[in-house]
Parts: C-alpha cells; structure tokens; sequence
C-alpha cells in the first residue's frame, strides 16, 4: 500500500493547481499531484492575454472590468465574485511580472496591453440621439485591457508558475492521475490515484485537497481541448453525489482552426483581424453593430452558425474567414489605434497562431484569410464553489468540509452564462491564489482525521473489472458517438428534441460503457485503461451538462435554446445545480444569482441592472 | 486552402518495447491509410485506437504547444502533433522513442533526468531587491533580448538529438541552457553570475560541440545553438549587454 500523507492536495499542475500550491506551500505541507508533467497542462495553450485594468495605454478601471465581466456572462455572474476577480486581477499580474513572467511592453518599459472581445470602457462623447453608426451613438468603446506576451500568454504563465515551484520547493507527483476522492461522513479526507508509469494505487491523506482539474472539452466532436481535458475532478465529486454548477453554459470558441478546432485567439481580432463570410461580407457588422468583430464569443459563434445555414459559409461549406491580413486591418481601420499597420507588426503580435496556420491549414495568413468554425473551448460550469474556493454541498450554499475547487474546473461563478476572453487565466490566478490560501488555512486549524481501512477499494475494483473484461466493443466508438451527439444536439445551438435525443443517446452510451474491456492488461503506461477511465468522466459529464440544458427553458449567454430564443430572467436568473439523486437520476435544483445593492438617491438599487445585452 | 485530401498509403514502423514481456525492442510494421492533412500523432493514435490498444505514446493539446509527444520521426526528432502526412518524404513513416533516455515502454521515455537537469539552472527569476508596487520596467529591447528562448516547452527534442548528449548523458544539454539564457539575458535578473558559474564546467556549455542538431530539432525554432554560444561568450568576456537583436515596434 503506498500511502502519502500531506496537509493538502492538489490535484491538477495548471494556472490553478500551481497558483495554490505557491500560496498553500508557504505554511503548509503540499503535495500537487498531476497526471500530466506540469508544463504539459492545457494552461499554456492559452494564447492572447490575461485581463487587468492596469490602465497602461489608455483610462481604465476595475469597475469597467468588472462591468464587462457581468454582462459578458449574461448576468449570471455572481457581482461579488466578479468584483474580487477584476480587482485582485490587478495585483495577480504585478505579483506575477515579479515572479519574472515576460510580458511584451510599452514604450515606456510597462506591461503591454491588448484589445479583446467584450473588453469596453464608456464613450466619453457617448449622446443616445447620435444618429446610428456614428461613433457618438456607441455607448462603450474597446479599450486595451489584456496583459500579454505575444500569443503565448498563458505559456509563459505556465512556465513562470512552473519555474516559482521549482525555485519554492513544492512537492510534485508527476503522471500520477487521480482516481477518486475519499469521501468520509461528507468531509474529503484525500485521493486516489495512479501511479501511470507503475500501475500502482495510492492513497494521499490530506486535509484539505483541491480539484484544478481543468476542463472537459472533450466531450465535444471539435473542440480547442488537449487530449487530457477529461473533467476528473468535477465527474468524481459528481459521482460522490456533489452537485455541478451552470453546467449547461459551454463556450464555443468561434476562431478555431476548421476541422481541427485549434484555437486561433481572440486577440487576432483584438488586433485588427476581421469574419468574412463566404461572400466576402463582414458579417459581424449585422449582429454586433457597435463592436463587430469584438463582440462577446458567444454572439460571434451564433452569427456564423447563422450565416452557415443562411448558405453564407465559404463555398457554401460550414466555415468563414478570419482575415489578419495587415492590408485588411488597415482597409477597415481595425487596429488598436487606427494607425496603419504592416505584415512585420502582425507577425511579432502573432507568431504562434501564424505558425499554427501555415503548419495545419498550409495557409499563410499573412498573405490569405483562415478557415475557421466554432470550436468547443470552455466550461463556465464547475464544480460550485464559494469566493474562498470551498465546494458547495447544495444551492442552499453549505460547504463540503476539506473540499475546495478552482480553475475551469470550478464554478465560483465569475463567468456566468458566457466567460469573457482572457478571464480563465484572470480566474486561475485569482481564484487559485484564494483557494491556496484558504485550504492552507484550514489545514492549519485542523488535525488529520481518520480514513476508511481500504480507501483504494472501489478503485482497485474498477480498474480489475475493466482488465477483466475482454475487448469486445472498442470504446472509442462509444466516445466518437458521444462526441458528435454533444456537438449536433448540445453544441451552439440546442431544441427540445435535440437535447432528449441527446440525453437517450448518454444513456444508451452509459449502458454500452459498462461492459467495455481493454486490450492491454498491462501495469506500465497502461493508457488505453485510463482512456477509458476518462470516457466514463466525460459520459457522466455530458450527462450533467445535457440534464441541465434540458431543463433551462431560456437562452442566455452560451446556452441558445432555439425553442426559446428569449433570455427570462423571470424564471431563469438563477445558477443551476445538477447532482445525482439515490437512484443515480440527475436532478436540478437552483440557487439565486449574487446580486450587489447600492444606494442611489436615497433607494436600494442594484449595481449592475439588468440589461439586453447588445454589443 | 491548400488541397491536402489525397489519402496516403503508409507503412508504419514503430519501435516497440514492452517492460512486462521479458522481450527486447522490436519494430512493429502496421499497413495504414492517413489522410494528408493528419497528423503523424493522428496516425499513431489510430493504430492505438483501431489496432493495438497497447501502443504506448504521450501526447496532450496535439498543436505543438505542450511539447509532449517528441519522438523520433523518420530519424529526425519532432513534436508527432506538428508533422503532417502530406509533409512526409515517402511512404514509409518510421517512429522511434526520443534518443538518450531510458525507455520505460514503446514510445515513452523516462523524463526525469532531463527535467533534473534543467532544475539545476536555477530555471527562475532571481531577484532579492524590493519589489515596485506596480511591474518592474523592462525596455522593449531588454524585453526582445531573451524573447527567442522563452518559448521554450520543455520537449526535449533539442537535449536528445544532441551527440554529445547520447554519449554522456550527465551533460546538462542544449534545453537546461536555453532555459539559464532565459533569465542570464533578461535584464530583471540578478541570478546570472550564479547560473554562469554552474554552465562553466565540463558537463555544462563545454560539452557543446555546435552539432546544430538542436536547433533543427526545435519545434518551436528556438535559435538553440545560437543560445548557447551566446551563453559561452558571456562566460568568456562576463559580459551579459552584448548586441541586441532588432526589435519590432508594438507601441505604433
């Protein structure tokens, strides 16, 4: 038995995972135990930038932040959550920019910043009887918000995190992949997990452990995920008859490479970079009058949905053009300053997209427009948490003692109903830094508390029930089918009879799991067993995200019900809770949005009314 | 879009070594169809998937950045994600393990002795003086000076196509030294003196003998040779503010 004990585990080496181990590592025995080397997490694929109201190239504000934050997730952001992130956002960077991170800079030797979808500030010369088109009649202007270094942002946060780990001395458990979550009278006591170079099951004892898991884009046909994006964390604590927050907002990315989904950044159009449909139109001009190609991600993947069906895609096929084009950006007067640009400057802005373009599409943006559609990128829904990163037990907002999330795997929730470009790694630092702090704090005040005699039992016996079985039905059927019933029936749009086929079919699948056997019997780098062990994850997950898309009758921000185009805040401004019940059915239930109330002339208010949300 | 649809018939020749069995190495020969557009990593993890569950590889985010699947390929290492059909010389697709690490099975290696000699670099920024309340400044061209060799990914294609490094496998390697360029050049660190007297020793920069296999290794086009020489110079004069490289204007 190989048994580790430790005041807290992390289980994931992202953003999150190593942010908290930084905090947690200062006072408390950490451990970060990760199935990946941490470099290899899917944080360093993040391209374009990281917000924060620096204000270093033009007037900026937390506030502005934190405005765009709310409406960019449809109002379904929690006020409180979002005000922590935007303005903590503002020491995360200056704390990291001396942990040695590398941004590009200004002129004057700060932190560059960048332009992204949904990032605004007020019109100053704002006039609402401007004649429409003007600039007067816009009542937000872009502004330069993301902190980045080229399109390797969240690469050089990775590595930055990384390298203060080594430098701090935190304890890793590289390729070791976390099984399961012990779970005692409602308290979390530690993980299982596997060692993938051995085979071997081993317990880590632990105060407090902390879920930073990431996403689990894989449930989707094309998706901008890593292979490793498999949802273990929040399927685990699902499992353990926790609730998931908000799972049926998932991003759609609409610049990811066609066919492959490979993330072209936002900051392409941040930059100056413009949608083309198939006539050669900018479409975006229709949909989002004031922003254009700025608009939220949501909206921008909805208008190519639409111009693909209205037979507007390219060849009449199902994707657009992204045009970086310097001759383009200056055409349309789309750069950050309207100045003209030329080919030298798009290329030291972007060269890893540049490069993935040439390598995948053998296109050359510099000289032709990309081929793109919509690409599954981001869950906004999670594991619940509260603003200090403990999971949530219920809506009702009671705590899981010793459980803590954060990341794309949680759900704190700053992103509402659509997550704003740049926020995950906004999040990951902020959010990892609080959980750090907090689970460490825990485990400081409390004594390890016993474990079950054999707390790698029901682990043990569903890695022998899997080896045990033979190959008959290979699994990656089941999860091609998976993969493309969530992309038809739960992708950017969603029906009624779309989401019930869908939901029979996960069923059908799950049936079809449980008899599913491997090949390969072997102990070392058995990762055929484990690819099926993170099909089971992301089957449970799709079950969680369809069951709450089923039952949200609205549309708002990622999730678009055609048989219900309207957003209802009547009904639906509320955080959906899905968990298992006895019987193993997914049940809903729902907790009230975080609203803050000010007061104005003498009358309670809300801060951030409601609003149609229009870009 | 360039046409890239004409589907290939290959033969695939993978090194397979299985720790359990009690066999040697032995290439394993599979007949398979690609597409031109699929990636080498597309075609390995087809024959996993279809054929061979037991075929072991790591892979990740398969778009070059997470720098997991380095492999020997055709003879040549690369990232599996960033090589594609149509690109390969002819029909035979030869995949082998990175060279000059123990192989723990088929297509894996063992990473830790290479991330254990990029740790003892001293790979993060040192700097003891009172941080600002806002960022420390950094010029755009002080900023440019390290650029090339912060997109590292620790892959290890450089370190395991280097001679030097197959026959002695204490040397640090060409990614340890890209990694101590990365703060030696940038001018926010004070830790260089430190990471220059670690690389001036006989299993450090010396052991380089400007082979250039790195740098046509690097899938990230790291001037990886060029790192190093720049990091033997500095040891020679101590002198770290040699030219700088042009840089391009982002504040227009």
């Amino acid at each position: 038995m190989n048994y580790h004990r430790f005041d807290c585990i992390i289980v994931g080496a992202g953003g999150a995972g190593m942010m908290a181990a930084l905090e947690s590592s200062k006072t408390v025995g950490t451990a970060v135990v990760s199935k990946l080397y941490p470099t290899r997490s899917h944080t360093g694929a993040a391209q374009g930038g990281i917000a924060a109201a620096l204000a270093n190239l033009e007037n900026d504000s937390w506030e502005n932040h934190a405005y765009d934050t709310i409406k960019g997730g449809d109002f379904l952001v929690d006020q409180t959550a979002a005000e922590i992130l935007c303005k903590e956002a503002v020491e995360c960077i200056y704390e990291m920019e001396h942990m040695g991170l590398p941004f590009d800079r200004t002129a004057d030797g700060r932190i560059s910043q960048r332009r992204f979808g949904g990032h605004t500030k007020p019109n100053p010369k704002y006039d609402p009887n401007a004649a429409p088109g003007t600039e007067a009649a816009k009542p937000r202007l872009p502004v330069m918000r993301a902190c980045h270094a080229a399109d390797r942002t969240g690469h050089m946060i990775l590595q930055t995190l990384y390298q203060q780990c080594i430098k701090q001395g935190v304890t890793f458990f590289d390729e070791f992949h976390m099984l399961d979550l012990i779970m005692v009278e409602g308290e979390c006591r530690g993980i299982v997990a596997i060692e993938i170079a051995t085979g071997e099951l081993h317990t880590f004892h632990a105060k407090s452990v902390l879920l930073a898991t990431g996403g689990f884009g894989r449930m989707f046909k094309v998706s901008s995920n890593a292979y490793a994006l498999t949802g273990d964390g929040p399927a685990i604590a699902y499992r353990h008859g926790l609730p998931l927050e908000d799972m049926e907002f998932y991003q759609f990315h609409p610049t990811g490479i066609y066919r492959l989904g490979i993330l072209l950044s936002e900051a392409c159009r941040g930059d100056g970079g413009v949608m083309f449909n198939g006539k050669g139109e900018r479409f975006m001009e229709k949909y989002a009058p004031n922003l254009k190609d700025l608009a939220s991600r949501d909206v921008c993947s909805r208008s190519i949905y639409q111009e693909v069906r209205a037979g507007r895609g390219v060849d009449g096929k199902d994707y657009v053009y992204l045009d970086i084009r310097a001759e383009t950006i200056n055409k349309y007067k789309t750069s950050p300053t309207g100045a003209e640009v030329d080919s030298k400057w798009v290329e030291s802005r972007l060269p890893d997209i540049i490069d993935f373009a040439r390598t995948y599409l053998g296109v050359d943006p510099i000289k032709e427009p990309m081929p793109i559609q919509p690409t599954a990128h981001y869950a906004m829904g999670g594991v619940p948490t509260d603003i200090r990163g403990r999971a949530l037990r219920n809506a009702q907002g009671d705590i899981v003692p010793g459980l803590f999330s954060a990341g794309e795997s949680a759900c704190v929730s700053v992103h509402g109903a659509n997550r704003l470009g740049t926020n995950s790694l906004v999040d990951l630092v902020v959010y990892g830094r609080r959980a750090g702090r907090e689970m460490a704090k825990y485990a400081l005040e409390r004594e390890f508390q016993h474990l079950p005699s054999e707390p790698e039992k029901a682990t043990k016996d569903m890695i022998s029930a899997i080896l045990s079985r033979p190959r008959t039905e290979p699994w990656v059927k089941i999860r091609d089918e998976m993969q493309q019933v969530m992309m038809d029936d739960c992708g950017v749009y969603r029906t009624e009879a779309g989401l019930t086929n869908a939901r029979d079919t996960i069923a059908r699948l799950k049936e079809r799991y449980k008899n599913v056997g491997v090949q390969d019997k072997g102990s070392v780098f058995n990762t055929g067993l484990l690819e099926v062990i993170e099909l089971g994850c992301l089957l449970d997950l799709s079950e969680a995200t369809v069951a709450s898309a089923l039952a949200r009758k609205e549309s708002r921000g990622g999730h678009s019900r055609e048989d219900f185009p309207d957003r209802n805040d009547n009904e639906f401004f509320k955080h959906s809770f899905v968990s298992l019940n006895p019987d193993g059915v997914p049940v809903l239930s729902y907790k009230d949005v975080d609203v803050i109330m000010i007061e104005k002339d003498g009358q309670m208010t809300t801060k951030y009314p409601l609003e149609v949300r229009k870009y | 879009m360039s046409n890239s649809e004409s589907v290939r018939n290959l033969t695939l020749k993978i090194k397979r070594y299985d720790p359990e069995s009690g066999e040697k190495p032995r290439w394993e020969e599979y007949k398979v169809q690609a597409e031109g557009h699929d990636r080498v990593l597309d075609v390995i993890q087809n024959v996993k998937w279809y054929h061979d569950e037991s075929l072991g590889f790591r892979r990740s985010c398969a778009h070059g950045v997470c720098g997991s699947d380095a492999m020997r390929i055709n003879g040549v290492n690369g990232l599996a994600c960033k090589i594609l059909v149509k690109n390969l010389p002819n029909d035979v697709l030869t995949v082998e393990p990175i060279l000059g690490l123990p192989v723990i099975k088929d297509l894996i290696v063992d990473m830790k002795p290479f991330f254990d000699h990029y740790k003892s670099v001293l790979p993060f920024l040192i700097n003891d003086e009172p941080a600002p309340t806002t960022e420390r400044l950094q010029s755009p061209q002080d900023r440019a000076r390290f650029d090339d060799t912060t997109k590292c990914i620790l892959c290890a294609c450089c370190t395991t196509s280097c001679p030097p490094f197959w026959g002695d496998q204490k040397y640090v390697g060409p990614a340890s030294i890209v990694n101590a360029h990365r703060f030696i050049f940038d001018s926010r660190d004070r830790g260089a003196a430190e990471r220059l007297d670690i690389l001036n020793d006989t299993e450090g920069v010396w052991r380089c003998r400007t082979v250039f296999n790195c740098t046509s290794a690097c899938p990230r086009e790291i001037k990886v040779t060029q790192a190093i020489q720049e990091v033997k110079r500095a040891m020679l004069t101590g002198d770290i503010n040699l030219e700088n490289p042009e840089v391009v204007s982002i504040s227009h």
